[in-house]
């Protein structure tokens, strides 16, 4: 009964490597943030643009800029879902429904 | 005291076991629905409130007809009433399990229930019909529960239950109101648009409760030795017929306006419901039938149910109620809900079915509703009985 | 327990019940004073003393240009449906629209067509969208905002939010809102999708929520105008613009013509005017 503790035990198994965009410059927000926190960002994005009429572009404090929108902003560089969004959810088996109603890019479908 | 509901005859059993079958059934069903959609149900563009909205309309209107029994109680020190009490306290909570789940099963997105206490909106009705359908069943939970304790432990009921139990009363007031003034308050819907609808719920609702109960104790009285009492049977007759002769004098008092006013928007609907609705070459009346058998049912069963007690006639009591019951289910369960969908906005007619998927799962939501009602009713009855004897 | 330490801690109670309910219920007291001065300077302008501040977007649709241009308004319903990705399910029950040509007694059924000239009327297209209203009737239905009104007169939807419930479309006096009761990526029975094309830089929805026309906000964003009134731009048979400014093309047309709206007595306001 107790078999799933001690059968996996000390191994938290492989780390997920997500593959980034090949020619990317930088990111909206710094690594760890976005790592962290990349949701409630999305979330704060929706909710600004939505129903506060808020800028639907940004810029970085380097002077990148880029579009506040996953579908036509993150998925730009962040092209490959398989190959970077899933391998982190899936090894913490979380189930996001934003793909539910956001389209990937055809590519990597 | 819930241990009691543990322990009963092979007849109990089989009850149970034939709900929970039902149940199965009907849980088959809902992970039939939750995986393609509500497009499994008979709902249409035009018809967005089908059977499980009914129901849930119908069955907030039974939760608030235990009023009729706690409020001659406890105000007016009705005694009487002493062993009835507790079953139209229960019946709440049962009618209260079934509307909650009638709602989830409507939802498009169930699992995002909660969004609407995340997101607390006043200004909409539903909002408060949340609050208040969770409140009182937290109070009959509560009331019913504790005065039992207290009758178990052979003790009067604490003074803290008090103010919950005065509470609850114009809390039933409440639950109905609310639901009424989610239809009433629609500005494009004449039908629903009638500043009468929540007093015509109200109507209903305390005729069709007690009308259930009364065939629940009429059951009790046979298959147990637990019997209400006679000055009780008696005194909810003259609820039960009050309020279903309130019922139709509203139901009438609609008519005059829709009729005498000449009005479109307010005749359409009656005569969908009614009579049929002529639209080009095609007549629409699938509800016609229901809707007449409805209304006769009711007047008969008014009549009938002064007539039993004249006689002191158990089981034309039991029918009388029966039909009472069965003829606001269709009132306000097909009549009302599915009437304002017709004709749409547009102008245009949408007839409505339910799907066999849709059955199933309301099916099994009424007998959950009746296990629930069962075990508590196998406590309170084992509890009352063991105290009286 | 004896009696003192049961009335301290009743009295410790009541006070920490009391310490957080004061300083909420100040709040919401406050929030309670604006609303009210809100509501003041609302009923002002209702009855034409405040000047409305703010874009409030409105569109005029001109019938008899959609009736000199035949496939027009059906033109402008297959782009709308087709650049926002909204699914044909091939059956009148799961129908989803978001824009749709419809006839003449259906969008005005409280106009007593009776001894006009019903030929005439009956074939006239008449172009049925949500009339973003301005006093809307979904909005206060919605239980979790998911319906909203925007700052520019536009009832958006939060897809996110929207618990599927289907108050807005009971609440709707005009018909305008659709459910998605299926996935709406799903494929028929042949094997076709639903959304035939998709557009990749516009979402699709899941099943479960409601969706309906909106205005295009999409598009307003970047400074374009919706995608239909872009369709009909060369007949100018849609007129969109500023409602609140007295100086765009859409102000002087209903300064200069005779418009018509769908169910005036509903106390609705809606943003969308017809010449028929």
């Amino acid at each position: 009964m107790t078999s799933p503790i001690w059968f996996k035990s000390g191994d938290a198994g492989k780390m997920p490597k997500p593959e980034k965009p090949k020619d990317y410059t930088e990111c909206v927000a710094p690594t760890e943030f976005m790592r962290t926190s990349h949701m409630v960002l999305l979330n704060q994005w929706r909710d600004d643009i939505l129903r506060e009429d808020g800028a639907r572009t940004g810029k970085t404090p380097n002077g990148t800029e880029y579009v506040r929108s996953l579908q036509n902003g993150c998925m730009k560089c962040h092209s490959d879902k398989k190959k970077f969004c899933d391998t982190c959810h899936n090894y913490t088996s979380v189930k996001p429904y934003c793909w539910d109603c956001h389209l990937q890019p055809k590519e990597a479908m | 005291m819930i241990e009691k509901a543990l322990k009963g005859s092979t007849g109990y059993w089989v009850w149970m076991l034939f709900l929970l079958s039902i149940m199965g059934v009907g849980g088959l069903c809902y992970v039939q629905q939750f995986n393609y959609g509500l497009g499994i149900t008979g709902m249409s563009r035009d018809v967005t409130w089908g059977v499980y909205i009914s129901q849930f309309t119908f069955l907030v209107g039974v939760a608030a007809g235990g009023l009729m029994l706690v409020l001659p109680y406890y105000i007016h020190n009705y005694k009487a009433f002493g062993r009835i009490v507790i079953l139209g306290e229960f019946m709440a909570i049962a009618a209260i399990a079934m509307c909650l789940m009638f709602i989830i099963a409507d939802l498009g997105q169930p699992m995002r229930a909660m969004n609407v206490l995340l997101h607390p909106t006043p200004h909409s009705m539903l909002f408060w019909d949340m609050i208040v359908l969770n409140g009182y069943l937290v109070l009959n939970v509560l009331c019913g529960w504790v005065v039992l304790q207290s009758e178990y432990k052979g003790i009067k009921y604490p003074k803290w239950i008090k103010p919950f139990i005065y509470l609850s009363i114009p809390w039933a007031i409440s639950i109905h109101t609310v639901t009424a003034f989610l239809y009433c308050g629609l500005p494009g819907r004449h039908f629903w648009l009638t500043a009468i609808l929540a007093p015509r719920f109200l109507a209903s609702a305390f005729a069709a409760g007690p009308a259930l109960l009364m065939v629940i104790a009429m059951i009790l009285k046979k298959t147990t030795k637990f019997d209400v009492g006679r000055e009780a049977q008696d005194k909810l007759v003259t609820i039960i017929g009050y309020a279903a002769m309130l019922n139709f004098f509203f139901l009438g008092c609609e008519f005059f306006v829709a009729y005498y006013s000449q009005i479109p928007g307010h005749m359409h609907t009656l005569d969908y419901l009614f009579w049929g609705l002529g639209h080009g070459d095609e007549v629409f009346n699938n509800l016609v039938p229901f809707m007449r058998a409805s209304v006769v049912m009711g007047l008969a069963g008014i009549a009938l149910i002064f007539v039993s007690r004249a006689k002191q006639s158990d089981g034309l009591l039991v029918v009388s109620c029966l039909l009472i019951f069965i003829a606001f289910w269709i009132d306000k369960g097909l009549g009302l809900v599915l009437g304002g969908f017709v004709p749409n906005m547009m102008d245009q007619v949408t007839e409505y079915y339910p799907s066999v998927q849709e059955l199933g799962i309301t099916a099994a939501i009424w007998a959950t509703g009746f296990f629930i009602l069962s075990i508590l009713y196998k406590v309170a009855i084992s509890v009352k009985l063991e105290k009286e004897a | 327990m004896d009696s003192k330490r049961r009335d301290f801690l009743k009295i410790a109670g009541l006070t920490a019940i009391a310490g957080i309910a004061a300083p909420s219920a100040f709040n919401s007291l406050l929030k309670g004073e604006a609303v009210a001065s809100e509501h003041g300077a609302a009923a002002a302008g209702a009855h034409g003393a405040a000047a409305p501040t703010g874009k409030r977007w409105g569109m005029v649709i001109d019938v008899k240009k959609f009736t000199e241009n035949p496939g027009l308004a059906e033109k402008c319903v297959s782009t709308c449906h087709t650049i926002h990705n909204v699914p044909d399910f091939g059956n009148k029950k799961d129908e989803i629209k978001w824009i749709w040509v419809d006839s003449f007694k259906h969008v005005f059924p409280d106009d007593s067509s009776q001894y006009k000239k019903p030929e005439a009327l009956d074939s006239l297209p008449i172009l049925t969208l949500c009339n973003h209203c301005d006093n809307p009737p979904c909005v206060r239905a919605c239980p979790t905002q998911a319906t909203f009104k925007s700052k520019d007169g536009v009832v958006g939807m939060d897809y996110h939010r929207c618990i599927g419930c289907r108050f807005c479309m009971a609440a709707c006096p005009y018909g305008a809102r659709s459910f998605n009761w299926r996935d709406p990526r799903g494929k028929d029975a042949n094997g076709q999708p639903f959304i035939k094309a998709e557009n990749p830089k516009f979402p699709t929805r899941m099943r479960g929520v409601v969706e309906k026309c909106n205005f295009c906000t999409e598009r307003l964003a970047i400074g374009q105008i919706p995608a239909c009134v872009e369709v009909a731009a060369q007949s100018k048979a849609l007129v969109f613009g500023d409602l609140n400014d007295p100086n765009s093309e859409i102000s002087q047309v209903l300064k200069t013509t005779f418009t018509i709206q769908r169910k005036p007595s509903a106390g609705t306001h809606p943003s969308l005017f017809y010449i028929i």
